[in-house]
Order: C-alpha cells, then structure tokens, then sequence
C-alpha cells in the first residue's frame, strides 16, 4: 500500500476521479429508477402506458445498461483510477486520454438508453447496443487499456499491487467479450440495424460466454479490485494473505470463462459443454470464496469496526452476499437444479443478490472512502451511512426473498401433474400466483433506491464542504 | 517462475493473463463451428422469407425475448405444454438466437398455428381483453404504423453475408430450389423481395385488415410460423438423440 508524502499538487490526476465518482452517483439513482419502474411494470401492467418508448421490453435494457455499464463501469473507472495512481505513486500518463475516456463512456451510456428507447436492439441481453455504438465502445475501452498499462509502466513501486491485476484483467477480458460477442452485419453503413455473424447455437454459446463473463469480470474481478484496495485501507490493516491472492486471482480468471454455457442447461446446445460448463462452475465456488475470505480476514483483529464503522459494515457485508451469490450460483448451475431454476424468478433474484449485495455495496463502502479523499473532507453524516446500510440490507433481503419464492414456485407449478398425468397449471395461473412476489419486490428496489438517494444528498453535503485543491 | 516476476513485469501479467481467459472460450466455442453433430440434420428449416423477416425484426426490437423463450427443454412437462424439445437446426438461420433466458410469459418455440391471426392482433393490441390477468404490455401501435419494408433488400444481402442462403442470381436460386423447392426458393430471392413480402401479407392477412400492410402483418406472419417446419412425425425419438 502506498505511503506517498505528495508534495507536488499535480501529483495525481484527481479530476478525472471526481468527475467519474459523480457520475456513478448520477447512473446509480437512474439505473435504480428505471429498475424500481419496470418492476412495477410486472406488477402492474398498465404503466406501460401504451407508450412504445417505455414498454417492459424496451426499458428493461435501458435498466440493465445505466446499472451495469453507467453506475458499474464509472465506479471502476473512478476507483481503477484513483488505485492505480495511488498504487504506483504515478500520475495517469495522459490527462487527454483520461478526459476522452470521461467523455466517450459518458456518451456510450446515453447513446445506449437512446437506442434502447428507440428500438433500436441487437437483441442479445446486456449487448442491446447496436454496431456504432459497440465501435465508440472499443475504441473508448482501448484508451482505457492504454491509459491504464501505461500508468502501470511508470509506476514507482517495484511491484504491481494485487488489485491493478484484477482492474488489468477485467479491461482485458471486457475487451476480448465485447469485440467477439458483437460481431455483426450493418444492413447498410446508414442503419442502425444489423445482424449477428453467427447464428442459432453458436451464437447462443458467443452471447452467454460474454453474458457471464460480463458478471464475472466486469462485476466480479474489477469489483475484487476494489475491494483489495478499500477494504485493507478502511481497516487499516493488511490483506489477510498474499498467497490466497495470487491462487485465486489465477483461477477465478481462468475458471470463470468456462462456466457460460451453464445459462444454457437443457437446450440445443451439445451436453458435452453444457456438462464441462457445470463443472467449471462448482470450481469456481473455490476461487470465489476464496476472495471473499481473504477480504473478511483482513478485518480479523478489528472486528470492532464492524460496530463502529458503517463504510466497515458496507465493505464486509458485501463480502457475505458476494460469498453467499458466488455459493448460489454453482448450486443454479447443477443441471437438476437447474432444471427448476431456469427461465424463472429465481435467476433474477441471483443476479440481484450479486449486483445489489456485493457490486453495489462494495461501491457505496468504497465511495464513503473515496469521495471525502477526492475532495479533502470528511463525510458530512457517518449517522446518514448508517440510514443507508439498512435502506440497502432491507431493500435486498425483500427483493431476493419475493425472487426466491416465486422462482421456486414457478419452476414448480410449470412441471406440476393432477393425478390423471395432465399438467396441473394453465401458465398464466403461475403468472397470476407471482403478483404479490411482484409488489414485494418493486418495494425491495424503492428501498434500495431511496438509499441511494440518501447517498447522494450525504455526498452532496460532503463535496460541498470540500475542496478540490490537493494538499500535502 | 516466482510469482514475484510477474508482479514486477506487467508484459508477462498480460500474456499470462491473457491465455488464462482465452482458454474457456478456445475450448467451448470454437469447436461447436466445426463439430457437425452440433447441429442436426433435418428437412424443413429455411430461412425467413421478407415479411416473417421484418416481422423478426419487430419482434427483437420491441424486446420480445426478455420475457419470452424460444427454447422448449426436453422434459415431459414442456413436451405437453409446449411440444417437441427445440432442435438446433430450427434456429440455424436465427441471427441473433432468440431463445431467451426467462418466461414471465410463456415459451414461443412452437406458437405458430396454435392460436388464429384473429387472437394473435388482438393479443398484441390487447392483452387483457384475452387473458385478463396478464402481465404483458398492449402494443396498439402494431395495426396502426405501417410496414417500412424500403431496406428489405438490404436487410437480406446482410443477412447473405452471414451465410444465410438468400439468392442473388439465377445460379443460386436455381440451388434454393434444389434445397427448399420451388414456393420457398421463390421467397429467398432477394430481387423479389418487396413483390414477395406483399404478396405474402395479402394471401395471408395476418392483421384482420386487408387494406393495409401494417408492421402487426409482419410480426403474426413470424409467430405463425414459429416452430412449424420441422415435421416430427417423419422421426423417431432415437434420431435426435444421437446429436446430443
């Protein structure tokens, strides 16, 4: 960990961070909103108003991209940043590439909810983005891995500290899964509208290696890198053990690739990868937890500050929902649970435990870190952190128990027979059954929403109390 | 080699890092384009004609698979809800694959015929008027906007690009009739196309409205056919097991 005594002003670029940290808060309250709106939709579907722009089908894109790639990536933009130059005691080597990546990934999320709004949609899940778009994506996220490798190469430090492997890993790996799953045919260099070079199996195979790896690097690795840095500085002490970190950085990285076609137990795609994805996937149960261990461990000696210190409490509860979706997940990739599972609630209610519980807390924990630092202060209310907390735990403790029960229900109404071996359920019976779930869950997501809006109100008093002059 | 090496020389971390993500994906995927078994061999299946295609298109991009699969799983339960399980073949021409990863509504694989043009427009105009504790939107903008079908030739030669068999000249229609017979080779031949998709919405009037060509023609003409051309009664079980 860094001890560096700055003595130059312009030692770290700052700027970039600060306008990336905003964003993320900004992306957070309307990824959420969007999300709390279309769970409502579920609900209650006269809210889709007849209106073409805010149907179900066409917002839930607009939800997944400003949650995932507005609130997700600005939050690793910002803390890969700020890790990477505090880390390497080097300032980002090029102001102008950072500000491009600023500006580029600024545009990249409102052109996207434009399209999506539009109807314009490649129609792969979380890669809606049509060919123009996608090409501004690899030319934003080369920069990204220019700047990046770069700053890296200046670095003071004789080593490249452990959570630079995982920030390196994700812009590396989102690069390979972006540029593959994409690829596509424009109708014509004037239309928006293209298809997909591959088709039917194949292109369900590209689509779900990218869909899963999309969780595994953008909202797993990176997020491990976070982690690795605010959870050893917030604790003041440091990471549990180096040697895990090097074990399972290796094989998460390696295992986590693999595991894809468990999204596509039981259907057209050959068994022989579908069984060899399972497998990869109960692996993967060791490198996670190993991560989730070494992070909790971090904090043994001062477990105190679990009581004390509510950016502690966000930090290392994130930690358990990251142990308890990485544990769920192999346990939804065995091919009989699996069977109940998919294409039901459930699935929803996984990735929420994961991207609610741990994405999303690791960045709230780290953002209670970070923004009092970017902009020298202290946070305006650790009581309105501590409001937060409990907005945030009730929010997701509804929301994946509405999922879990509807899920289980569904997957077992679907497959129910009388006692005459005719199916006992008409499948609207099992969407009906699903309504009150459906409430519940909208009122999980308006919990965790008003946190974050509380989150934003704490963080607006606390900049605005600050300077944004560096000091000694 | 001591970790210590990589962690000082962010070269040797890339390539190492790049052949541990590269591995899963070499593995997996590449071979499923040269493993012929991967997709089985069937009569029946052939691409889109114009106006199923643009009814494609409409249906990707109102969002359609976010609630509804294209996949039927090979349990006794989807077989009496749904029918046969989903061949990879029935979606060889699908670019993108649309079989979904969830059902708020119920799978689409094999809807086509199991309900009338009639129920299909006024399903998609109005859901409830139907099935009154459904979840799904009203799309009454369907009958109402007409068809643009301008870019249907376009939209083809990509799709030929790709490797779908749409015919460009006389050689290749020729083969088309060979694969697909004479009626479907007709509606692959791009240079056709808009005299083909309006000739199709007419005999079929998908819509429940003759007089005009509306993006709703389009959509019912794909979901009509969605899943009917495989004819599972020239197979027995045993056949397609053998591609699993």
């Amino acid at each position: 960990m860094t001890t560096a005594s700055v003595t130059n002003t312009e030692q770290y670029n700052y700027e970039v961070i600060r306008k990336f940290a905003i964003m993320t808060l900004v992306w957070g309250v309307v990824g959420m909103l969007v999300g709390v709106y279309i769970a409502s939709e579920l609900a209650f579907p006269a809210l889709n108003f007849d209106i073409p722009y805010i149907t179900f089908g066409r917002l839930r894109p607009v939800h997944t991209g400003a949650v995932i790639f507005g609130f997700g990536g600005s939050a690793l933009f910002a803390t890969s940043y700020y890790i990477v130059q505090r880390t390497c005691q080097a300032r980002l080597f090029s102001s102008g590439l950072a500000n491009f990546t600023f500006w580029g990934w600024q545009t990249i999320i409102v052109l996207a909810a434009l399209g999506d709004v539009l109807g314009y949609s490649q129609g792969r899940e979380y890669a809606e983005m049509e060919w123009p778009i996608d090409l501004l994506i690899e030319v934003v996220w080369v920069a990204y891995l220019v700047l990046f490798v770069g700053t890296l190469m200046k670095r003071k430090q004789p080593h490249i500290y452990v959570a630079n492997w995982f920030y390196l890993a994700f812009i590396l790996a989102t690069a390979l899964l972006h540029t593959f799953n994409n690829l596509a045919v424009p109708v014509s260099l004037f239309s928006m509208k293209s298809y997909s070079l591959f088709s039917g199996a194949q292109d369900a195979m590209t689509q779900w290696w990218y869909g899963h790896n999309a969780v595994g690097f953008f909202l797993t690795a990176a997020f491990l890198g976070m982690m690795y840095y605010f959870v050893p500085k917030q604790a003041g002490r440091p990471i549990y053990s180096y040697r895990l970190s090097v074990l399972h950085f290796w094989a998460l990285i390696f295992l986590y690739m693999w595991a894809g076609a468990h999204h596509l137990h039981w259907t057209a795609i050959p068994d022989w990868t579908s069984t060899l994805a399972a497998t990869f996937s109960i692996m993967l149960l060791l490198p996670s937890w190993g991560g989730m261990v070494n992070g909790i461990l971090t904090l043994s000696g001062a477990w105190e500050k679990m009581r004390t210190d509510p950016v502690i409490r966000f930090l290392i509860v994130s930690l358990s929902f990251y142990g308890m979706s990485t544990f769920e997940g192999p346990v939804m990739s065995l091919k009989d649970v699996n069977a109940l599972s998919h294409y039901t609630d459930w699935t929803i209610g996984h990735v929420h435990s994961g991207a609610l519980g741990w994405v999303a807390m690791v960045t709230f924990g780290s953002f209670y870190h970070l923004i009092p630092k970017l902009w020298n202060t202290k946070m305006f209310s650790n009581r309105l952190i501590n409001v937060h907390f409990w907005l945030a735990t009730i929010g997701i403790l509804l929301y994946i128990t509405a999922m879990w029960i509807s899920g289980i229900m569904q997957g077992l109404m679907w497959r129910a027979f009388d006692d005459f071996g005719n199916l006992q359920y008409a499948f609207i019976e099992s969407v009906a059954a699903a309504h009150n779930l459906y409430i519940m869950r909208a009122v999980g997501g308006l919990f965790f929403l008003s946190g974050m809006v509380l989150m934003c109100y704490n963080m607006y008093k606390t900049i605005k109390s600050g300077s944004t002059e560096q000091q000694a | 080699m001591k970790h210590d090496k990589i962690e000082r020389n962010v070269g040797i971390l890339i390539i190492l890092t790049m052949l541990a993500i590269s591995a899963g994906g070499l593995v997996e995927i590449v071979p499923l384009f040269f493993i012929k078994e991967t997709v089985e061999k069937v009569d029946g299946v052939r691409p889109y004609s114009p106006l199923e295609l643009r009814g494609r298109d409409i249906y990707i991009r109102e969002g359609c698979y976010l609630c509804h699969s294209q996949m039927i799983r090979p349990f006794r339960d989807e077989a009496l809800r749904y029918g046969h399980y989903s061949l990879a073949a029935e979606s060889k021409y699908d670019h993108p694959f649309q079989w979904g990863s969830k059902r708020t509504g119920p799978d689409l694989a094999r809807v086509g015929g199991k309900y009338s043009n009639d129920w299909q427009t006024q399903h998609l105009t109005a859901p409830r008027s139907l099935v009154s504790q459904s979840v799904m939107p009203n799309y009454p903008w369907l009958s109402k906007t007409d068809l643009d079908y301008a870019d249907i030739q376009d939209r083809m030669r990509a799709l030929r690009v790709t490797g779908v068999p749409y015919s460009t000249s006389q050689a290749e229609y020729d083969k088309n009739v060979k694969e697909f017979g004479e009626e479907t080779a007709k509606n692959l031949h791009i240079p056709d196309a808009e005299k083909n998709l309006i000739a199709q919405a007419q005999a079929g009037n998908f819509d429940t409205n003759p007089d005009k060509l509306t993006e709703m023609d389009a959509l019912v003409s794909y979901l009509q056919m969605l899943g009917t051309l495989v004819d599972f009664r020239k197979y027995d079980d045993d056949y397609f097991a053998k591609f699993r």
